[in-house]
């Protein structure tokens, strides 16, 4: 029982990491139908910038507002010079396209940082706190009520706000969003700056846990995206349930059947939901005009 | 007698009953004409007749067999094919190939022929490019056969599409709005054609929106209004159905006098 | 495309192929034109999957890897010859492909890339992690085929360069051969047309799930005969073969090429497989370079390279 406590806990922290790579997925993919394989690269950045800064000399609330806010503006220069010039363009191409930005951003960080890992110092200390049964760490809790924090920010952002509501209303419709006076592009440069910045966010939190180099966002990017296929493409509850899932199931399955094959039922089984209902858990279910 | 026959057919999308109980029937060489006020459910029963929608309800039967929701392929195996109200061309594909495509069915394709060339398959293509050709020259297209398909005017990739259906060699063929964006002189050629296509035997199944065009050339005409058959019998009998008359001039149930006043 | 163009193809190819070995300014660029040619192998598949069918697969590499592995293992653990361990490795690529396929394909556009990026990754964990069976992440070795000693025997000298320069060349140029005439067949043209109109292909008969399906286990075997290949050229081989960033590099220099053509294709493998050659010296940057060109091509040249060049070539009148 503390055994499977503890696999929880850990499951729902890397859960909740893989839950807000969802997001930032989710965020760009309503705005423009893009899925950005760059995503990944955003929490990289968000540990890297934070640590560098940090180790600069920057105390680190403020190393970490400069890595999420250096991230949104490579996200917004993302959608600007690589997306946006390709609109309209096959699925294929922004798959190329997306994936290729991510290898540029890998390949610059290695030029621009190192290839070494590089850790952040815990938040609030490495003491364990003793809950239900089994441990744990201050920065899982940071992680976890981090991820809450932003998925209430961003609901509340998405229906309470004027500026949420155009986003949401280009998501559903862009030609009838133009045509009531949404500037469509605007809302495109935010959901990138916004998807960009909480990725940094991410990896702002998980660094002290999992270490950051450059070539983490490979990982991430692949579970961020399995995780938002799992909850249904397109749907914020669905990325925040996705991501918690995708992670209870690794960490259980590391810990009762293989830690060398987590990763692989992982995939298992975003295969069988797919198999099953192609539209993910909360994805809605289109039928084909013809 | 009948070729196609459609009981009962009825479709719910989500709460909304977009076509209930809808029945007619279709004899070999007869041009029937589903018509109907905007949203009256015309493209949604073409749909479910040639297997895209799954119905909720009713049957449809080809030649006596209960064919209900089966796959379009398997439809067209059985002779049922259509074409579209917004055009399903193969873009990329030439002219010329598209109409090839339609011979699918005959031309009955081995992979392992296909991948080696064997004088098989090349005896079938070309057999089945000089068959496609004299579709083409039917619809008048013989010049472009060799173009990229996506290149084509509207009213000719209209054409198009039938001489693609026309290539299955359908016993049935849906007809959904052959006429939509074509000017005058277009619509008089398909109009010919249809008359042509029904003279050889052909049962055909037709949504249009010229009103012109319905009366010349149907033989029966089935009115759809909400999702429902409101009537149905020779064009004359229709016109002058004031059910028919208050559909279309969108008048409430409640005062059809004051529409035919 | 008539059938004297497919000739015409082939015959270019087959002269560059000719020619090329006389500008070497030494042996190892034979090295690096067998690289070509397998890269080339398994591109020409994606080029039936995504060009004619217009299925996408980021997971090919995972076929890729189960014909490097048969070579590595079958002739060890089952006494096969390793030219029979390249036909063991494409029937079981096709067999998977053939059992994937079916629920795997009945997906679109995103929702296949994640499967089949599922697929892939599955089959390089494996690798990775049956260390007994794989020699894990590290790689095994790769017996020889054995056929240069006897081509010696005969009288024949060839570098291992040369040999498989001239062998990889010979199986690439088949198998283009083979793509171009599914291109012109019924086959292919159901699977074009289904790439069109899915919709309209069913009302003239296409079973779609069938034509999807063949074109799926076709590039699977191609990318299974190159994985072989690659192993039993490099006499080595490791779990990246099967890994998502071959399986991305494969995808790339198919659209890089075009996707749509069986010849840009080979070009899009040739400028993918030179880059690194290039780039050696600046090795820090080449994935910086790497993903620039990528980004660049799709947006400035949507067609891939080649028809576009083409397409603005023939726009000017030349």
């Amino acid at each position: 029982m503390d055994a499977l406590m503890q696999f929880i806990y850990s499951g729902l922290t890397v859960g909740a990491v893989y839950a807000l790579v969802a997001l930032g997925f989710t965020i760009i993919y309503n705005a423009s139908d893009v899925v950005n394989f760059a995503q990944g690269e955003f929490v990289m950045l968000g540990g890297m910038i934070t640590v560098f800064a940090f180790d600069a000399g920057l105390p680190l609330p403020l190393a970490a507002l400069t890595a999420i806010v250096a991230t949104a503006a490579i996200g917004v220069a993302l959608n600007k010079f690589a997306i946006e010039p390709a609109r309209g363009a096959p699925v294929v191409s922004l798959i190329i396209i997306t994936i290729g930005a991510s290898i540029l951003i890998r390949g610059a960080s290695q030029v621009i940082f190192d290839k070494q890992l590089h850790r952040l110092p815990a938040f609030s200390g490495d003491d364990p706190i003793h809950l239900l049964g089994a441990t744990l760490l201050p920065q899982s809790l940071w992680v976890i009520c981090g991820a809450f924090a932003i998925f209430i920010g961003l609901w509340l952002f998405f229906t309470r706000t004027l500026l949420g509501k155009a986003v949401l209303a280009t998501a559903n419709n862009r030609l009838a969003a133009q045509l009531v006076g949404i500037n469509t592009g605007f809302v495109m440069t935010l959901s990138f700056a916004l998807s960009a910045a909480i990725g940094a966010l991410a990896g702002v939190l998980v660094t002290p846990i999992t270490l950051v180099s450059y070539d983490v966002g490979v990982g991430l990017a692949l579970k961020g995206f399995a995780a938002a296929m799992l909850g249904g493409m397109g749907n914020p509850k669905g990325a925040l349930v996705g991501g918690l899932l995708l992670g209870l199931f690794e960490a259980l399955t590391a810990g009762y059947i293989s830690s060398q094959y987590k990763e692989a039922v992982a995939f298992v089984v975003i295969l069988a939901v797919l198999f099953v209902m192609p539209q993910g858990l909360f994805g809605e279910k289109k039928t084909e005009r013809v | 007698m009948t070729i196609l026959e459609v009981k009962g057919l009825g479709i719910s999308f989500g709460g909304l009953r977009a076509v209930n109980d809808v029945s007619f029937s279709v004899k070999p060489g007869e041009i029937v004409s589903v018509i109907g006020p905007n949203g009256a459910g015309k493209t949604t029963l073409f749909n479910m007749i040639s297997g895209v929608y799954l119905p909720s309800d009713g049957e449809a039967k080809l030649d006596g067999e209960d064919v209900t929701a089966q796959a379009p392929h398997l439809l067209a195996a059985k002779g049922l094919t259509r074409t579209f109200q917004n055009l399903q061309i193969f873009q990329e594909m030439t002219v010329l190939e598209n109409v090839v495509a339609g011979f699918h069915l005959s031309e009955r394709p081995s992979i392992w022929a296909d991948l080696f060339s064997l004088p098989s398959a090349r005896r079938r293509s070309a057999e089945v490019r000089d068959k496609a050709f004299a579709f083409l020259e039917k619809v008048r297209l013989t010049n472009a056969a060799e173009e990229e398909a996506g290149n084509l005017s509207y009213g000719a990739l209209k054409r198009l599409e039938i001489a693609r259906a026309l290539a299955v060699g359908p016993r049935v063929l849906l007809l959904d709005e052959p006429a939509a964006g074509c000017n005058a002189v277009e619509t008089e050629e398909i109009d010919d054609l249809i008359a042509t296509l029904a003279q050889s035997g052909i049962a055909i199944l037709l949504v249009e929106h010229d009103m012109k065009m319905v009366m010349r050339i149907s033989n029966h005409i089935v009115v759809l209004d909400h999702g429902e058959k409101i009537a149905e019998g020779t064009p004359e009998a229709v016109s002058k159905n004031p059910d028919v008359i208050a559909a279309y001039l969108g008048t409430e149930e409640e005062e059809p006098a004051h529409a035919l006043g | 495309m008539t059938g004297k163009s497919k000739w015409i193809q082939l015959a270019v190819l087959a002269i560059i192929m000719l020619v090329l070995p006389f500008f070497f300014p030494s042996g190892y660029y034979y090295r690096v034109g067998a690289l070509i040619f397998v890269n080339a192998l398994s591109v020409v598949g994606l080029v039936i999957l995504i060009g004619y069918a217009g299925q996408i697969s980021l997971g090919h590499a995972g076929f890729a890897g189960i014909g490097a592995y048969s070579c590595a293992l079958a002739p060890v653990h089952l006494g096969l010859h390793p030219a029979l361990a390249v036909l063991l490795g494409a029937g079981i690529s096709g067999v998977l492909a053939l059992l994937i396929g079916r629920p795997i394909l009945r997906l679109k556009g995103y929702y296949l890339a994640v499967a089949t990026l599922g697929f892939g990754i599955l089959v390089s964990m494996i690798l990775s992690n049956e260390r007994g069976l794989t020699g894990g992440p590290d790689g095994i070795s790769v017996p020889g085929l054995g056929l240069r000693p006897l081509l010696r025997d005969m009288g024949l000298r060839l570098s291992g360069g040369e040999f498989w320069y001239i062998v990889n060349a010979v199986v690439l140029l088949v198998s283009i051969w083979i793509a171009l005439n599914l291109y012109q067949s019924a086959t292919g043209r159901a699977m074009r047309a289904l790439h069109g109109s899915e919709t309209a292909a069913k009302t003239v008969g296409i079973d779609v799930a069938r034509f999807k399906l063949q074109a799926f286990v076709l590039s699977a075997v191609y990318a299974s005969v190159a994985g072989s290949l690659l192993a039993l050229q490099n006499g080595f081989i490791t779990p990246d073969v099967a890994g998502f960033m071959h399986s991305v590099e494969m995808v790339t220099m198919a659209v890089l090429g075009g996707v749509g053509s069986v010849l840009g294709a080979t070009f899009g493998a040739a400028i993918l497989t030179l880059l690194p050659q290039i780039l050696t010296v600046f090795a820090d940057y080449e994935q910086l370079v790497l993903g620039f060109v990528m980004i660049l091509v799709m947006i400035f040249l949507p067609l891939g390279l080649l028809p576009s060049i083409a397409a603005r070539v023939r726009w000017r009148g030349v």
